[in-house]
């Protein structure tokens, strides 16, 4: 057990040195929000697949797999499918006409101020719940893999909330970005060298694997044998509401990827378009390739360690650590422990640095102030103060929830979010030349209430429990859910875009069209698009 | 740079090449700011002009030929595998390859599509590229060179 604590502190202060590096080396307003736009494209592709590639893609679709088989796999697809969203549509024309975040592109030909209101409005509702999500899960990981060594709960929450906090702060987007990038390594080859040892466990042989997955032996809760074959579809997804489920949950992914905001803000910190096309490829090589060898891990979890085991020893969560305990002995087990330390400390660093780019440049500058720094690093300086309070805001949070809250459904309303609000005005705003300030306000305002309201009514908030769950897991509401399916985005998706057609056509705006040719001529070109900085 | 002449300092308006008294410096590069009409100063790019070049006009016609057609594709190809697992598990379920099934190929199969769309927009685009540099130069020689 102090073994992974080891390994983990030794990842702290790699990445505390390099977070003196940076706060050495960059300099100025671009340099703190991106990173001088100077990250070349596999650099900034890696740190693509390190900000998405959270815990719960790496301990969560490894146990699904692990406990439903084939449903599981199918869940992970999305995940890469989407990125041709991002690829196509929405980094190069981001790049080209954005500086910092995704309002800018919003706010070039509508009315800046209540664009951006909205806007920064949703980047912060977004980048806080998946915030919150992720600290809930790294509190949880400390209690499942550091039992003996005394940590607690909220020991481990505020160490995580303390140090993205450091790296933000102090090493802006450089640093974070770098912490993104040694984390995707040490997490794929963390992953790569647990699936060699699972096919190495069946003599390198794929029959003799699949032969396995078919019959995967465990006990049913009557204490009945079961064999089982975890290559059919359906054991997770039920009718009648399983597969609308994973449909909703396919739109909320491959719309809602290319509207998170910590994954936009990384298509500034390249030198051109061309280069974020470029970091695109290399995020989807890394990705795809990860999401494929979840399959030996989550199908290797169920046919060497067995679902009775991990069951019995902290759950699903712990599938790909119970594995890598079962093959690499001990020494391995502290290393897969604390590369999902790592990944989670990652992940929050970059939902940080984005929240607080929005803060301090929508908001703060050009909501509040009309668009003037009133003295030069002002904008820098709030952004700074912001990483505090959203840091602040979300461990006391985590922390008020406690480990045993069920905190999933707070990434599903994230990427709901990202798909239903911020994704229906980017595209609208980049292809539709009538479209207004107003219809992006509503756009973003249908999409947010939306998303939330069918969260709340849906079967993750909503649920009736039996007697015997007590305390923060309990749902929040004792009902019957109204809203059948856990992913919002089937019905959240088609009113944001609703909402943002109905604004824009309930009236007119000249200014807007006449600079849509204006917009549409520098996302394509990049004619006038920001350069790097020459340091 | 900005070489001052001391004697004159006080009378003479134009105290250096290129300030803002200065006259225009003629065929030798854009007007100073001053010289500029309240039109020309607005706006220094003429995009409604940029947008009606051919080499514009095909730039965006060759990025709306590929990106539509790949877009419709994936997104059918995506769905039809929660659709046909979700409606139609027993076929799915049909072994293919030894045990391993068609639904466990096709999600597969996804990944590889995903790879193969990515790298054809990455050569279509890097084709594109040399569209949009044409657009930029003409810009930069109708601004009157450097």
């Amino acid at each position: 057990m102090a073994n992974s604590l080891l390994m983990f502190l030794v990842f702290v202060v790699i990445t505390l040195c390099i977070t003196y590096w940076a706060a050495r080396r960059s300099q100025g307003t671009a340099g703190f929000f991106a990173a001088g736009r100077r990250i070349t494209g596999w650099q900034n592709g890696i740190a693509v697949a390190g900000d998405y590639m959270s815990a719960a893609s790496f301990l969560g679709i490894a146990g699904l797999i692990a406990f439903n088989g084939y449903d599981g796999f199918m869940y992970s697809v999305g995940w890469l499918v989407a990125y041709l969203t991002v690829l196509f549509v929405v980094a190069e024309p981001l790049r080209n006409a954005g500086k910092y975040t995704m309002a800018d592109v919003l706010a070039y030909r509508l009315k800046p101020r209540p664009v951006r209101a909205m806007a920064s409005l949703s980047t912060l509702t977004v980048s806080t719940f998946y915030m919150i999500a992720q600290m809930v899960g790294a509190g949880t990981l400390v209690a499942l893999l550091l039992k003996d060594s005394g940590i607690s709960f909220q020991t481990a929450v505020i160490g995580v909330g303390a140090l993205m906090i450091v790296y933000v702060v102090f090493g802006g987007m450089l640093a974070t970005t770098w912490v993104q990038i040694i984390k995707a390594i040490l997490l794929m080859g963390g992953t790569f060298a647990l699936s060699l040892m699972v096919m190495g466990h069946f003599g390198f042989s794929l029959s003799a694997f699949f032969d396995a997955v078919t019959q995967v032996h465990f006990h049913d809760k009557t204490g009945a044998e079961v064999v089982q074959n975890f290559l059919q579809p359906g054991l997770k997804y039920k009718p009648p509401y399983g597969p609308w489920d994973l449909i909703s949950l396919g739109m909320a992914l491959i719309l809602g990827t290319a509207g998170l905001p910590h994954i936009l803000v990384r298509f500034y910190t390249v030198p051109d378009a061309k280069t974020a096309r470029v970091s695109v490829v290399w995020a989807m090589a890394l990705i795809g390739s990860f999401y494929i060898m979840t399959t030996f891990l989550g199908f290797g979890a169920a046919t060497i360690v067995g679902k009775d085991f991990i069951g019995a020893n902290g759950g699903t969560n712990m599938s790909a650590p119970l594995l890598a305990k079962a093959l690499g002995g001990d020494i391995f087990f502290a290393f897969i422990s604390a590369v999902a330390f790592a990944t989670i400390l990652a992940v929050v660093a970059g939902l940080t640095i984005s929240a607080s780019t929005s803060f301090a440049h929508d908001f703060w500058t050009n909501v509040v102030h009309h668009g003037k720094e009133r003295k030069p690093g002002e904008e820098v300086f709030v952004a700074r103060v912001t990483a505090f309070v959203v840091g602040g805001i979300a461990i006391t949070i985590a922390i008020a929830l406690g480990q045993t809250t069920n905190v999933a459904f707070l990434v599903a309303l994230a990427f709901a979010v990202a798909a239903s609000a911020n994704l229906p005005v980017i595209l609208l705003s980049l292809f539709w030349r009538r479209f207004t300030t107003r219809g992006a306000v509503w756009g973003l305002g249908s999409g947010l209430l939306s998303s939330m309201v069918l969260i709340a009514l849906s079967p993750s908030i909503m649920t009736v429990d039996a007697d015997t769950v007590v305390g923060a897991a309990r749902h929040m509401i004792q009902h019957a859910p109204i809203f059948p399916l856990e992913n919002p985005g089937i019905l959240s998706i088609p009113l944001g875009f609703l909402g943002a057609v109905l604004g824009t056509l309930s009236g007119r705006e000249p200014e807007a069209e006449r600079m849509f040719t204006e917009l549409t001529v520098r996302a394509n070109t990049g004619l006038g698009a920001e350069k790097p900085s020459n340091h | 740079m900005a070489k001052k002449n001391n004697s004159f300092r006080g009378k003479d308006y134009t105290p250096f090449s290129g300030s803002p008294t200065d006259v225009a410096r003629l065929g030798r590069g854009p007007k100073p700011g001053h010289e500029q009409t309240a039109f020309e100063d607005k706006d220094p790019v003429d995009w409604s002009r940029l947008a009606q070049t051919s080499a514009y006009k095909d730039l965006i016609h060759r990025k709306i030929r590929f990106i539509v057609p790949a877009c419709v594709f994936f997104i059918i190809y995506y769905f039809a595998l929660p659709i046909l697992v979700g409606f139609a598990p027993q076929l799915m379920a049909t072994p293919v390859w030894g045990k391993v099934n068609l639904a466990y190929l096709f999600a597969l199969s996804q990944f590889f599509m995903a790879w193969i769309l990515a790298g054809l927009y990455v050569a279509v685009a890097n084709r594109l590229d040399k569209r949009a540099r044409e657009v930029l130069d003409s810009h930069q020689n109708r601004k009157g060179g450097k």
